[in-house]
This record gives structure tokens, sequence and C-alpha cells, in this order.
């Protein structure tokens, strides 16, 4: 067998299909999160449009469930899960100097679950009945007793979701222990690399959670059970508990790796080494640990005993302690830095204001007797986006600009993508903020039609919904340009930048690290 | 850039102000209501507490983050430092957030134990939601009634013009009295609901199997509105609630009044009525209970709520056990609820003898209300048994 099979890509459709590659699966993978992302965000479009002004005037209420259901869907398990697997499998081995993810066949499959499970659950939308109409959190009795037929199908697609991201994990563990180049330590490997190891652990723990819960409403749908009907003797509020203990370590997932993101990007246009690197990985580990003991803060209104409440209050206030640490260490490595700002570095300040902003409100969340007010109002709205938004999404947007050239080889138009950023920035704000205000004023979530009086934020949020929508076509235009056009990046763009991934050629070749690179 | 950015800002807000409707009545409202509890303000005081405090905590991150932004940029020239790791500095930033979120539990925890204090209460109120109405049991005063929206279809599709209430109005709003603490027993009929009126800072999620514990002590007279907050189904916002508190002797007033109503429509369970008494009471019930799903023309959405027109289970005269059975007792693991305890003989039988003639179906069946009385006890209409295969097409699961 000649060595040069090996070193470029062979032709046509079955590279993507059989590649083992793990540049090629990450690829793969970013492409998936940005069409899902769009997909995702044309539910999210719907869904402004109808709540433009009061009364029922785009889709009929029943659809609007189905909207909201399937934007939060995508939006977690087909944009930013599989955007930060495409990141840990393109720039891990390249971060931690090794030739591939530890197990590539794996890996392979991991990938190639995906599409087919997006496309089973948005086909959900064209059956009989509808697709899942019940909240992203398909909360039983109503995603059981009361749900559309398609809902199996909607089990069907988590499940697969969940394989996937338990196989990820387990192949983001096994690379980060086995394959790290000779000299790096744990202690010395990029904080990106520490962020996904922790990461991949919460997934192994709690992805087969979900699937537990989603098992039990698949048994009480079709084989009689009854462990979440009341009527046979189950338990409807044993679903959320089992839920959350999967959904609040998940909201980790999704903004762990983002911390890692902005975590290499700030020193990098700051020209100054990390304020507290080992502070920082203490802080992670701390977050993940409390994230198992605080679920039921997404229960405070379900009649827990007074103990469960004051416990998860508690917990939940505890936790914006090692955050705060995140927080003040981004700043703290900024201050008398000698900054610059590319647009990396404009998507992680914003990164860091705008999760502040997540973060604060989150605080008053934890506050249960206040929390009887937010609960299930668009201030949970206001707050989860924030977190997600311009905190796991800007990460994404940040990465991507970060290390574009050296994917790509060619510099992406630093004009357009400034400009990409400020009309996110405003787009954002603008439908984000006012929904603190809705909330606050006493709007319920998830409904398709309000009262006059939270009429005029309504308009607000939802101009600036659509702003937000149409500027990220302009995202997909400069991915686009930077591929077809863009000029020669250099192998180490970045003035500041440092990391073993700098070192190899721009793009990077094929085949990176056959001989491990050593650490000092 | 900055300034052509600036523009384009200034321009937006200008569309955005001169777009903003003219029909908005408490527009721009951006704070928690006060409410009109002990609780409320309690809850009020302690959201302006830890709000003012996050205020001030991110306004000294931002200002340092800020000030880096401004003065240490590499466009000034500014010269980097090298430094990193500081203990001591790490084990402040550390200790102070923990004593603040020490000196915000006190208060919170106090709150929280008087939520929680439902002993000694003057009057219980069982507050059951069912998709998508509330029913309140003064459990008392054997009073009990649904509380359903009462906003028109042409308001939310724009032929007519929205009232301040809109969506917020019921038909039969719950009726307490001032300076009593009412303690409600909160549930559910069918799938989660929730209870909650801003104004006192309530919130209680409804869950069937289950019986939550509230309360409340109103301070002044009014009426006070609020919505399910829980995803309940396709109509979850559709379900208001609302409160008019009156003082002691109108609340007697009321519910002296409420008696006299409920012997009345208990009368009805044993009058022999014609067709088009049973036709008028069945189609108000009709709009009433069974529309939200099977629709105003009896449609329905079918596979999930199927359809009531020239069925064999509206049509068939075998199938008259059967319709009753279904609308008494409810069809096991679908949307399709028992009604036997919701409503009272009379409505039953007059909106089966609705569904029976309306739309078409023109059966001319007349179904009585001591033909359900007949049914509850023996499971016959006559001696017609219900066969178990009259059902409308698409009830499938």
């Amino acid at each position: 067998m000649s060595t040069d099979h090996h070193n470029s890509p062979p032709k046509g459709l079955m590279r993507w299909v059989l590649t083992t590659n793990h540049k090629d699966i990450g690829s793969m993978y970013l492409w998936l999160s940005l069409i899902m992302f769009l997909v995702g965000g044309l539910m999210a479009m719907v869904i402004r449009a109808e709540l433009f002004e009061p009364g029922l005037q785009i889709v009929d209420p029943n659809f609007y469930n189905q909207m909201i259901t399937m934007h939060g869907l995508i939006m977690v398990f087909g944009a930013v899960m599989p955007a930060f697997t495409g990141l840990a499998n393109w720039m891990l081995p390249l971060m931690i100097g090794a030739p591939d993810m530890a197990l590539p066949r794996m890996n392979n499959w991991s990938f190639w679950i995906l599409p087919f499970a997006f496309l089973m659950l948005t086909s959900t939308l064209f059956m009989s009945g509808g697709g899942p109409n019940f909240g992203w959190t398909a909360y039983a009795p109503l995603s059981s007793t009361y749900a559309p037929p398609s809902t199996t199908f909607f089990i069907f697609a988590i499940h697969m979701m969940g394989i996937s991201s338990i196989m990820g994990a387990i192949n983001v563990i096994a690379t980060i222990i086995n394959m790290r180049a000779p000299g790096m330590t744990l202690m010395k490997m990029p904080l990106f690399s520490w962020t996904w190891l922790i990461t991949a652990y919460l997934l192994l723990a709690v992805m087969p959670v979900l699937a537990g819960a989603m098992t039990m409403l698949l048994m009480d749908i079709h084989f009689g059970t009854s462990f979440f009907n009341a009527g046979g003797g189950g338990d409807p509020v044993l679903y959320q508990h089992v839920f959350w203990f999967f959904g609040h370590p998940e909201v980790y997932i999704i903004i762990l790796p983002a911390f890692g993101v902005i975590s290499t990007i700030i020193p990098a246009f700051s020209r100054k080494p990390l304020f507290g690197y080992s502070s920082m990985v203490y802080a992670l580990a701390s977050i993940a640990f409390l994230s198992f003991i605080v679920w039921a803060h997404h229960m405070f209104t379900v009649g827990m005993p007074l103990v469960g409440e004051l416990f998860f209050m508690y917990a939940t206030m505890v936790i914006a302690v090692p955050t705060g640490v995140k927080v003040f260490n981004w700043v703290a490595t900024m201050f008398r830095g000698s900054l610059t700002f590319e647009t990396p570095m404009l998507f992680s300040i914003a990164f860091v204001v705008l999760f502040t902003i997540g973060g604060l409100s989150g605080l008053m969340l934890a506050i249960a007797p206040a929390d009887f007010q937010y609960h299930d109002t668009y201030f949970v709205v206001a707050h989860f986006h924030y977190v997600l938004v311009p905190g796991s999404v800007f990460a994404i947007f940040a990465a991507t600009y970060y290390w574009l050239p050296k994917w790509t080889g060619h510099m992406y138009d630093e004009a357009l993508a400034k400009v990409h950023f400020w009309f996110t920035f405003v787009g954002i704000n603008l439908t984000f903020f006012p929904m603190h205000f809705l909330g606050l004023a006493g709007m319920p979530r998830r409904i398709p039609d309000y009262n006059l009086q939270f009429a005029d934020f309504n308009l607000i949020a939802s101009v600036g919904g659509f702003l937000f929508g149409i500027t990220q076509l302009l995202f997909v235009f400069i991915i686009i340009k930077c591929i077809k056009t863009g000029k020669k990046a250099p192998d180490s763009p970045w003035e500041g930048a440092n990391g073993l991934e700098w070192t190899v050629p721009s793009p990077a070749p094929y085949h990176t690290f056959s001989t491990p690179p050593v650490v000092k | 850039m900055i300034t052509y950015i600036k523009t384009m800002v200034l321009t937006a807000s200008i569309t955005l102000i001169s777009f903003l409707s003219p029909q908005s009545f408490a527009a721009f409202e951006v704070n928690m209501p006060q409410g009109v509890t002990a609780i409320s303000q309690e809850i009020y005081h302690l959201h302006m507490l830890i709000f003012w405090t996050c205020v001030v905590i991110g306004l000294l991150v931002f200002s340092v983050m800020f000030w880096s932004i401004f003065f240490h940029r590499k466009s000034r020239g500014y010269k980097p430092a090298q430094f990193h790791e500081n203990t001591l500095v790490e084990i402040i930033w550390t200790a102070i957030p923990f004593l603040i979120l020490i000196a915000m539990a006190f208060p919170a925890t106090k709150t929280l134990l008087s939520i929680y204090n439902t002993d000694d209460a003057d009057i219980d109120i069982k507050i059951i939601g069912y998709q998508w109405k509330w029913k309140y049991e003064y459990l008392d005063e054997k009073v009990s009634f649904f509380s359903h929206l009462a906003t028109s279809p042409q308001e939310m599709y724009g032929a007519r013009e929205k009232n301040p209430n809109y969506l917020l109005d019921v038909d039969e709003p719950l009726v307490l009295p001032i300076g009593k603490k009412v303690r409600f027993l909160v549930t559910a009929g069918d799938v989660i609901h929730s209870w909650w009126v801003p104004e006192f800072a309530l919130k209680r999620d409804a869950i069937p199997g289950f019986i939550n514990e509230a309360w409340v002590r109103i301070d002044k007279p009014g009426t006070y509105r609020g919505q399910c907050a829980e995803l309940c189904g396709k109509d979850h916002g559709f379900m208001p609630i609302v409160v008019e508190a009156k003082t002691e002797e109108d609340y007697q007033k009321w519910l002296t009044q409420k008696k006299i109503e409920t012997e009345q429509i208990a009368k009805l369970n044993s009058l022999h009525r014609t067709k088009e008494e049973l036709m008028a009471h069945g189609e108000k019930v009709y709009q009433q209970v069974c529309a939200v799903c099977h629709e105003l023309n009896g449609r329905g959405q079918p596979p999930m709520y199927p359809s009531l027109v020239k069925t064999s289970l509206t049509q068939k005269i075998d199938c008259i056990a059967d319709h009753i059975n279904i609308v008494l007792n409810g069809i096991d693991n679908t949307a399709m609820q028992p009604f036997a305890h919701q409503l009272q003989d009379a409505e039953l039988s007059a909106v089966i003898t609705y569904e029976r003639n309306a739309w078409g179906n023109n059966t001319g069946d007349l179904i009585q209300a001591k033909d359900i009385f007949y049914f509850k006890q023996t499971g016959l209409y006559n001696d017609q048994e219900p066969l178990g295969t009259c059902r409308s097409k698409g009830v499938t699961k």
C-alpha cells in the first residue's frame, strides 16, 4: 500500500461517508450545526412573527407549540452541542499534539447518527397530528397520555442523539487521557481541553438519565406502564426530577466548552497569559460538581417540601461563586493587557458582558420566593437566552472566526465579520432584553397570544429577532467567501495566540502530528 | 464604521418608536407588581434587593473591563503586563461573593417560611386545573363552578377591537373575601397546570395526583388577573385566572346568590325537557366545554381531537350508550376527559342531545337528565349496553 494514499483524502462523496479523519468529521459536525442553527432559527422567526402583535395571525396555537418545542430541541441538540463536538474534533488533537481522535471509527459513527436523528425529528412536523407540542422539556403527562402520535419518533430521535453524544464523550475522554504530547501534563493542557474533558464526563453521567426518562415515556405511551400517570399510581413530578437531573448538567454541557473558547481567545488578543489557570480549572470542576445537586431549582413551584426548597435554593446560590471566579479571571486577564479587537475578541468581550448579565439574572432566579414570580415567565426566557445565545452561540462564533484561518487556510473578511458582530449584538439585545420586563410584568412563557399591555416590548423583541435572524445569513456568506476567495492565511495569523495548533501549516494538513511534538 | 453604526441604531430606534401600537394600555411596565398581600410585598422587596445587588456587582465588573478596553489597548501603544496568579486576590474574590450570598439567604429563607405556613386558614378552596379551564370548589360551602376564558374569537382573529382585558377575562371569577386567610388546595384533572396571580405573588403547579397547598390574605378589594403558567397543551395561553376580592359583607351576599343558582341547576335534573330546550342548553354547554377540542363546527382536529360530525358514534342508534359512556367516563390514554363529575346530569344530557342533532347529525335522539342518572347507576341506556366499538373515526392511540 502506497503511503500517499494516506496523505491526501480520497475524492467524492464516499470520502465523507467513510472518513475517520478528525478534521473531516469536525467539519461535518460544524456544517450540520450551522444548518440546524438556521433551521432552528427559522422556527424562532415563526415564533417572533406570531408574537409581533397581539391576536392570532400566522399560525394556530397547536402549531405554535410545535414550533417552540422544535426550536428548543434543535438549538440545544442540533446547533450548540454538535458545534462544540465539531470544535472538539477539529481542535483537541491539534491542541494536545495528537495525530487524531483516539477512536476514529466510532467517531465516524457518532457523527453519522446525527443527520438521521434530526431528519426523523423534523419529519414529525409532517405527520398526522403534528410534531411534538409539549415544549423541549416534554413534561408528562402532556408528553405521554396527551401527546400526538409522532411522540414515539421524538423519543427515538432523542435516543439517537444521546447515543451519539455518549460516543463522542468517550472519544474525547480517551483522546485527552491517552494521546497528549509527551510533556503535556494535565495542568499544562490548553483550557479548552479541560473544559471538554469535564463536559465529556458530564455527558457520560447524564445522557443515560435522559434516555431513562425518554424510555419511561415510551413505556407509558405504548406498554401500559404508569411511571408518570397518576391515574395508574404513577408520579408526574418524577418525570421532572429525572429530566432535570439530566437537564441541569446539560446546561453546563453547552456552556463549559464555551468557557474554554473564551479562555483561549481573551489571552490571545490581550497579549497576556490567562490570569489564573489553576483557579479556572478548579472553578470548572466545582461548577460540574454543583451542577448535579441543583436540578430542582427548575421546579420551585411543584410543591416540594420546605427543606427541599431550601436545599436547592442554597446550592444554586453557591454556583455563583465559581462562576464569578471565571468572570473575574477573564476581566483580570484583560486588565493591563495590550488589547486589539478583531472579531473573535469582539464576540468574546460581548460573551463576558452578556453572559454575566445572564448569570446575574440566574442568581435572581435562585432566590426561591422571588422565583415564584419569575418561574415560567418571559424573565426565564430572557435569562436562558442570555446565557445560551450571547453565551454558547457567541463563543461558537468567536471560535469560528479564530480558527477559520487554520481550517481553511484563508482569512475571513474582517470588515464584514465586524458588521456581523455589531448587527448580531444589537439584534440580540433588542430581542432578549425587553423579555426581562415582559416576564416581570407578568407574561407567561409558551403562549401564542397575549394581553395588550405586553404589545410594545413584544414588538421590539420581534424586530430585534428578525434583525438577528437575517444577520446570520451574512455569517454563512462570510464563511463561504473565506473558503472560496479569502486571502492566504499565515500559519499563525494572530499575534498573541499560543498553542500547538498554530505550529502546523494553514490550512492544517490532512494528517498532523504523526510524530508527537515535545512540550516542555 | 462607528458613526455608521450609530446612525443605523438611531434610525432603527426611531422607526421602532413610530411603530409602537397606539392601542397599548399599561405599556412599558418594566417591573414586578408590588401586589396586594404581605407576602407579595416581601417578595417584591427581596426581588429589588437582589436586583440592586446584581446591578452593583455588574457595574463593578464591567467598569474594570471597560477601563481595560479604553486604556489598555494596543492602538494606544499600551505594553502588556505579564502578571498572573495571585492567591490573595483569588481568595478575596471567592470570599466576598460568598458573604453576599449568605446575606441574601437570610431574608429569602424567612419569606419562604411564611409562604409555606398554610396553617389556620379561614376558608379552604380547591382549585382544579383542566384543559383549558379552572374549577373552584368552596369546600365548606357546597359551591363549585368552572371558570372559562370569556374573550371572543373575533377579538383574537382581529375582527373586533381588543378590549383592555383581552385574554384576561373569565365568565365566572373566583370570589374571595379580603382580610381572611384563604388556603388553596391545588390539583389538576388531566395534565400539569400552574395557578398564578402576580398581584398575590402566588404560583403553584396544579399536578394530577397531587394536592399542593398555598395561601393568600388579600389586603385590598379589587379584581386581580393572572394566567396559567405551565404549558398544558393547545390552549395554554387561553385559560386566565380572575379573582374578585370583596369585603366580607359583599362576599357573603355573593355566596348566598351562588347557592341559589346551584339549586336552580340541580332542579333541571328532575325535568323532562323538549328538544328545543335541550338543544339550546346543549349548545351553551358545548361551546363552553367541548368546543375547545372538538371545535364549534364539531369537526375537531383529528387525530388528536376526532370529529363528531356524521360518525357512527353520534349517528347510530345502537351507539347512544357508548356516546353517553365516553362523555361521562372519557377514554383512557387520550385527551378525552371524564365529564361525569365536571357537569350536572342536566348539562350532560343536553350536550349529548346537542351532539346527536347538530351539524347535520339530525338523529332526533333526545337524552334526558334521568337517562344520565340511570346510566350512572346501571351502566345502561334504557337496556342498551355500551358496545365499545362505536368510536368516532380517528380515535387512535
